[in-house]
């Protein structure tokens, strides 16, 4: 039987709305099951992987660092790169042009640069391919 | 014959166009072709029994499949009592196997 693959397109900018965390629910849960995964990252979404994202105290709640664990998206990624390195890969590519709007040069390891011929490319060697556009 | 996933995330109440997708699934179905509707996120608000203005009833007599997010629904706080029968609580991971299947077309909403 042929291998799996899953093409995700991706839009919206980090911590803005619930429909990241269940891109990445269906990106780790697919990884899982062994089988690869395609991001596309377009638009605010290149910032998911910014590598200078930085954890927060919580003022307010007067709790420390520390005590908040406050989850960057680019640990999310990080973490899923990492289960996704070989076998099943997750490949990411940000959107060259959409990186260079928002300066989002600096992102984390094996996140790659690319553009949409590069999604028509994933989309075309994929089981399916899911866009998740912003509202 | 196609298999149709659509992948609702908006509140039925915030979002009117919830009812498009409900039409439209139940279009499908009607020509034959197999079809799901994932809830997910505040998709899963319509789940409930006292939801009365949501669009559930009508894409269940359909014949169309209707799932919810079980991490959706925990989120929010909704019990399994407190949801229609004939809908069922699945994992994401169930969602990931209807988006493998060959021959099928995925909408996000």
């Amino acid at each position: 039987m042929a291998e799996k693959k899953l093409t995700i397109a991706l839009m919206d900018a980090p911590y803005e709305k619930a429909s990241t965390t269940t891109a990445l629910r269906i990106v780790s849960a697919a990884l899982q099951k062994g089988i690869h995964v395609n991001v596309f990252a377009y638009e605010g979404a290149v910032n998911l992987a910014m590598k200078d994202q930085a954890p927060h105290a919580n003022p307010v709640k007067g709790t420390t660092v520390e005590q908040e664990e406050h989850p960057t998206t680019k640990e999310f990624v990080r973490s899923l790169l990492e289960i996704g390195k070989s076998n099943p890969q997750l490949t990411w590519v940000n959107c060259g042009l959409c990186v260079d709007e928002r300066g989002a040069i600096n992102v984390v390891d094996g996140v790659k640069r690319g553009s949409p011929a590069d999604f028509f490319k994933m989309a075309g060697e994929s089981t399916n391919t899911l866009v998740i556009p912003t509202k | 014959m196609s298999n149709y996933v659509f992948i609702e995330s908006r509140d039925p109440f915030d979002s009117p166009d919830t009812s498009f997708l409900a039409e439209t699934a139940a279009s499908l179905k009607k020509r034959g072709n197999d079809v799901v509707v994932f809830l997910v996120q505040n998709g899963v608000l319509a789940m409930r029994k006292q939801a009365r203005k949501a669009h559930l009833p009508q894409l269940l007599e359909s014949g169309v499949t209707v799932m919810a997010d079980d991490f959706s629904l925990r989120e929010r706080g909704i019990q399994f009592d407190e949801c229609r029968a004939n809908v069922r609580i699945a994992p994401i991971e169930q969602l990931v196997d209807f988006l493998v299947q060959e021959n099928t077309k995925a909408i996000w909403h």
